[in-house]
């Protein structure tokens, strides 16, 4: 049995709006072993980013988080108060986010803002901090890292701030890291520099890695399993080379159908675009969520529980025809 | 850093010739400065008297450059209503107008600035709505009438303090009440904007990712973001409060500048008026130059390249 570095059973996660209560993630579970690359990937609005925050503890003040199991590296999160939570924060699991451009913060030094974590967290001093600094930035690929300490973001293009974003989430050593479309903001051609990146310090420093992602092509290069997220459930769920070479779940079968050529996007790594539309996410839901866009459901897929189908080796489908489904 | 305020004191030196053609020019919207002194049903001789004896008669150039050079050395011209020097007469009263203009900017700020910050913090929330609460009505009720209930209430009623003048410092403490509740809701409603705005930005949710507690990052990363649409706010709002309002030192009967204005204006004093309105304007470009070259300080973006 490996050793987790994550293990979330039944995670639900509600916003309340002038609508309704929005139940943007409704019972999700996600496990990641230490050193496990998990991507996941659904189209936008399913709450991929919610998860993912909620596991930073990160989540606005006012969305309601119910989950059976929250634990990282054994420790139980659900009970932490939020104090407790930021002694983990950047130490035990660190987060990059979206834009490069607005995460890094336009008033204070590079430096300052590498430092400022672990300086608290590890009460290391000024210049033991620096030279983590230097040693984290010259990792990430920023030429000449001493003398960047003392400069501004604005200086640095995006690509370079998101490196230096990934140096500074990597500053206090944490086992997990969480990627929420990291390269989503830049260039084409900086976005394979970046995610080549990601992928060799997942595997020099052993992290375990949550990638939330848009781009298949992508994930075949560097998860080691991939969770597929529809509606606020995760629909798929399987390794990397069981996903791409069998995919179960009408929904993950339609997004890897539309892809063109296997295991290349198109351009600005949108995913590809099904037909039909995601269900409204506000109030219940009966059944299985994806059945308005299936090309082969019947009415037993508007009855509850929608059955969880394991075909073995950590795949799992949710699906009441997936036993029927062709591979 | 350094080339960025040479530029900016550059322009301001520019502000500040302009500003004082202007205030020079008052001297002459009203007519013939002449006639005005030797009042309207005063002799044509008498005028012409005075247009040489004040050198009225010289090209304007030469008039404004022969102000603003005695202007430089501290010599405002004479009071035409007391005969005295200007800077004598403004040096009376400037003291109260300082006084009373600081202690209320310093008053709304202290108040304005956490309240804005607690209001950002939960938005809709009970602190929130009390400090809308105060912001609307600060708005809404006029200096003059709020004054004025003060007076009544606490001076006249309770007489908890002097009904007016500025003899001892419990004279100053309702003017700065009542103009300093004027200066807080625009002051705090920044505040609170600026710091909602920037509690939403990646960067604190970064700097909270980091596992920096609140109050760091609110302090570190937050306030300073923040901050800066307020100092912009804060120098215009201390160059009206310093302007003296002729409103509160009139309800209070305070001498201060701004009163001194009113009766100069009242008196046909025009060096006076001239005096204070240049003394105002300048007041006012030196506290937006010190506003730009602080917001410098805090964001680098704004210093160009360095
Ligand atoms: N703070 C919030 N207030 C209200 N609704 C929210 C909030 N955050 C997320 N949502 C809603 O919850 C749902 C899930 O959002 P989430 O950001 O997790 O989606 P996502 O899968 O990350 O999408 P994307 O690919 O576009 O980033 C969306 O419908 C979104 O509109
Ligand atoms: S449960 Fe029914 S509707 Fe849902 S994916 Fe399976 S077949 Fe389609
Ligand atoms: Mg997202």
């Amino acid at each position: 049995m490996t050793e987790m570095m994550l293990d979330i059973r039944n995670l639900k996660v509600s916003i309340p709006t002038d609508r309704g209560m929005l139940n943007a993630v409704r019972g999700v579970d996600l496990q990641i072993a230490k050193g496990e690359t998990l991507c996941l990937v659904g189209e936008s609005g399913c709450g991929k980013s919610l998860t993912a925050t909620s596991i930073m503890g990160l989540l606005p003040r006012y969305a309601r988080v119910t989950s059976d199991r929250f634990e990282m590296a054994g420790q139980d999160l659900s009970t932490k108060t939020d104090a407790k939570l930021a002694k983990l924060r950047g130490r035990d699991v660190a987060m990059i986010f979206q834009d490069p451009t607005s995460a890094l913060n336009p008033t204070l030094t590079i430096g300052r803002q590498l430092t400022e974590g672990v300086m608290r967290h590890e009460k290391l001093s000024r210049s033991e901090a620096d030279a983590r600094a230097i040693e984290m930035l010259d990792r990430v690929g920023i030429a000449n890292p001493a003398a960047r300490l003392t400069q501004y973001p604005h200086g640095f293009s995006g690509g370079q701030r998101q490196r230096i974003m990934i140096a500074s989430a990597l500053m206090g050593r944490p086992g997990l890291l969480i990627a929420d479309e990291p390269t989503t903001a830049l260039d084409v051609t900086i976005q394979a520099q970046i995610l080549t990146l990601l992928g060799e310090l997942q595997a020099d420093l052993g992290l375990s890695l949550l990638l939330i992602t848009h781009d298949l092509g992508v994930v075949a290069a560097i998860a080691d399993n991939v969770a597929v997220m529809y509606a606020g459930r995760i629909a798929e769920r399987a390794s990397a080379v069981e996903l791409f070479a069998a995919p179960r779940h009408p929904y993950t079968k339609g997004l890897l159908a539309a892809i063109p050529v296997p295991g290349v996007t198109r351009r600005g790594s949108e995913l590809p675009a099904i037909p039909g539309r995601v269900p409204g996410l506000i109030g219940t839901m009966q059944g299985c969520a994806f059945r308005d866009r299936c090309s082969i459901a019947g009415p037993e897929c508007a009855n509850d529980p929608v059955p969880l189908v394991s075909t073995g080796q950590g795949h799992f489908i949710e699906c009441v025809k997936a036993a029927e489904v062709s591979v | 850093m350094l080339s960025f305020i040479s530029k900016r004191l550059l322009v301001a030196l520019l502000v500040c010739l302009t500003v004082s053609a202007l205030s020079f020019g008052l001297m002459f919207v009203s007519g013939d400065p002449a006639i005005a002194i030797a009042g309207a049903g005063g002799r044509a001789e008498d005028a012409e008297a005075i247009r040489v004896a004040y050198g009225f008669d010289r090209p304007l150039i030469v008039q404004y450059l022969d102000w603003i050079g005695s202007a430089l050395t501290g010599n405002l011209g004479q009071s035409i209503y007391f005969n005295v020097p200007v800077t004598e007469i403004i040096g009376n009263r400037v003291g109260v107008t300082l006084t009373l203009g600081f202690i209320s900017f310093l008053v709304a700020l202290v108040i304005a600035v956490p309240l804005g910050v607690a209001a950002a913090l939960r938005p809709n929330g009970w602190l929130d709505r009390f400090a809308l609460v105060i912001a609307v009505s600060g708005q809404a009720i006029p200096s003059f009438w709020l004054g004025l209930m003060a007076i009544v209430v606490f001076g006249v009623w309770y007489g908890w303090v002097p009904i007016s003048g500025a003899d001892t410092w419990q004279g100053y403490i309702l003017p700065v009440i009542v103009l300093s509740y004027y200066a807080i809701p625009e002051l705090m409603r920044i505040t609170r904007s600026g710091m909602i705005d920037v509690l939403a930005t990646d960067y604190v949710r970064a700097a909270r990712a980091k596992g920096l507690p609140m109050h760091l990052v609110i302090s570190r990363h937050a306030l300073r973001n923040a901050v800066l649409p307020l100092v912009s706010l804060a120098a215009v709002q201390l160059g009206q409060l310093l302007s003296g309002s002729i409103v509160i030192e009139s309800v209070f009967a305070l001498n201060g500048l701004g009163r001194l204005a009113w009766e100069s204006l009242l008196r046909s004093d025009l060096p006076v008026v001239q005096a204070i309105i240049l003394i105002l304007s300048l007041l006012y470009v030196v506290l937006t130059t010190l506003a730009d070259i602080l917001n410098a300080v805090l964001d680098p973006r704004l210093r160009g390249n360095s």
